[in-house]
């Protein structure tokens, strides 16, 4: 590519993305952004955003110039040392990642995945007619949103039963550590710490139950030619990103659906809708809402010049409802072909475990479609304030059984 | 520009006029083409994008990788010895493919 000496201006934006108000409600600072121009610089942490879905899909596409070896947080790995060893999935590039991806694609294939859900089903079923069957107000996240991931990843990965809760606080340290060094970042760390040393134990080859996901990871990695650090760093990477994100995924759909009692309607008319309304929820209401690059040489994007070792902000949630792309991208709809959203990024760093997520969405909500009647908001929904993910403290429910 | 005419199930036609290098999925997708389902959006990781390529002379088309492989033993119909993963297929010469009965 090259670089033209005439390349554009870029609008300096002087807006906090890190902020609570904008971590509490993002949808106006998004539109803001986009209307700014393809890319723009974020005055405060100097660096450079990217909000609309082309440009977007464009640094994701582009791995080469745009590469999550530096990381994939707002620190730089070249000049900046990680807090912890990089992962050899989010944080590498070809051709080592390419190796490592193949380790984990080819064992969690859509066909295994396929055989996961019957069991699924029924455990969606039962747990949502149990909570629907009780009087009085539920917490939609305690004891839905939670409760369900909770159950069956854990299960399926191979993991105990004791410890558990562990899952949550690390998942959540994780992603706030891509952001700046505010009192999420520190708050996380903290809450972290402790469940940091039980996922390490986890990690370690020969830890998990022989017939889970976990073992076959191990072995995989062991044939590939990985040592035992790099096996545990591998299945480090399921606990990390495979946990709060479909978490915050189901508590979303289940405020969606609460907030639009039509679209909650259209679910109960026709259960086959699941699989469609939880996809609606990834791009409507994203659990990842972004992610970093970093340019490894000059680059150019939409006409502005973008120096080598520049952080690179990818808003993907508000790619996901930019006007340029979607009709009517503020309205949750869940009849809508919501596919071509970013929620779950795209090329080679698409989440590896987005058909998984995708199989405990459509259970989950096919079991709410079959066993609640009514859906209604009991309360004000509480915000979960998270550097990198969008999702809930609480949800007040009243549910009615069908 | 490229010609890219899809066989559907029924038997019905739909040809294409594709962006050279788009791939046949993309094609297909942004305009409403039924049967390709393409749940992860090109990624090579759903299986729900499977074609049969029907055009004899197929050299010009990109190699099937490792991971498209894979991916083809996990189809909902039947993985032929033409079968691919439309979202792998960017084209640059005019293409047949037939779409299976199912994609999920
Ligand atoms: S679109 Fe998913 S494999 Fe092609």
């Amino acid at each position: 590519m090259t670089i033209q000496s005439t390349a554009q201006e870029v609008t300096v934006l002087e807006l906090d993305p890190f902020s609570d108000e904008f971590l509490n409600d993002p949808y106006e600072a998004h539109e803001q952004m986009r209307e700014a121009g393809p890319v723009f610089w974020l005055e405060r942490y100097q660096l450079y955003g990217v909000a609309r879905h082309d440009e977007v899909s464009q640094v994701l596409a582009d791995h080469e110039t745009y590469v999550s070896s530096r990381g994939v947080g707002i620190s730089d790995f070249a000049k900046e040392k990680p807090w912890r060893p990089p992962s050899l999935l989010l944080e590498a590039d070809p051709p080592h990642h390419t190796k490592a991806r193949h380790v984990v694609s080819h064992i969690m294939t859509p066909k295994v995945l396929r055989g996961l859900k019957e069991g699924f089903q029924e455990r969606a079923d039962e747990l949502v007619a149990r909570v629907a069957a009780g009087k009085g107000t539920v917490d939609g996240v305690a004891d839905l949103a939670e409760a369900f991931p909770l159950e069956v990843f854990p299960d399926f990965i191979g993991l105990p039963k004791d410890g558990r809760e562990n899952l949550l606080p690390y998942g959540s340290m994780v992603f706030n550590t891509f952001g700046p060094r505010n009192s999420h970042f520190e708050r996380a760390m903290e809450r972290g710490a402790k469940a940091q040393a039980w996922i390490m134990e986890q990690c370690q080859p020969g830890a998990p139950a022989p017939d889970g996901l976990g073992a076959k990871i191990h072995a995989a990695a062991a044939e590939a030619g990985y040592d035992e650090v790099d096996q545990a760093k591998l299945l480090r990477s399921f606990l990390s990103a495979g946990v709060d994100t479909t978490v915050h995924g189901i508590g979303n759909a289940l405020q969606c659906l609460a907030e639009n009692p039509e679209q909650f309607g259209y679910l109960r008319e026709d259960p086959s809708l699941a699989r469609a309304a939880f996809e609606e929820t990834v791009r409507y209401s994203s659990p990842v809402q972004t992610f970093f690059r970093t340019t490894n040489k000059d680059a150019e994007l939409a006409g502005i010049r973008i120096p080598e070792g520049s952080k690179v902000l990818m808003f993907l949630a508000a790619a996901n409802r930019d006007p340029r792309q979607w009709e009517n991208p503020a309205s949750f709809d869940i009849r809508r072909k919501a596919a071509g959203h970013v929620g779950f990024g795209f090329g080679v760093h698409a989440c590896l475990g987005q058909m998984l997520a995708r199989l405990e969405g459509e259970c989950f909500l096919t079991a709410l479609a079959r066993n609640v009647g009514k859906l209604e908001l009991a309360g004000e929904p509480v915000q979960q304030l998270n550097n990198t993910l969008r999702g809930l403290d609480s949800l007040p429910l009243r549910l009615t059984a069908a | 520009m490229p010609k890219i005419t899809y066989i559907l199930p029924d038997g019905l036609e739909t040809v294409l006029d594709a962006e050279p290098g788009t791939s046949v999925m993309r094609t297909a997708v942004s305009h409403g083409v039924p049967g390709i389902v393409a749940e992860c959006g090109g990624n090579a990781m759903c299986a729900t994008c499977h074609v049969y390529v029907e055009t004899e002379a197929a050299e010009g088309l990109p190699a099937v990788s490792d991971v498209e492989d894979e991916m083809l033993d996990c189809t909902a119909s039947e993985r032929c010895a033409n079968s691919r993963l439309s979202c792998q297929l960017h084209v640059s010469e005019d293409i047949t493919v037939r779409l299976p009965e199912t994609q999920v």
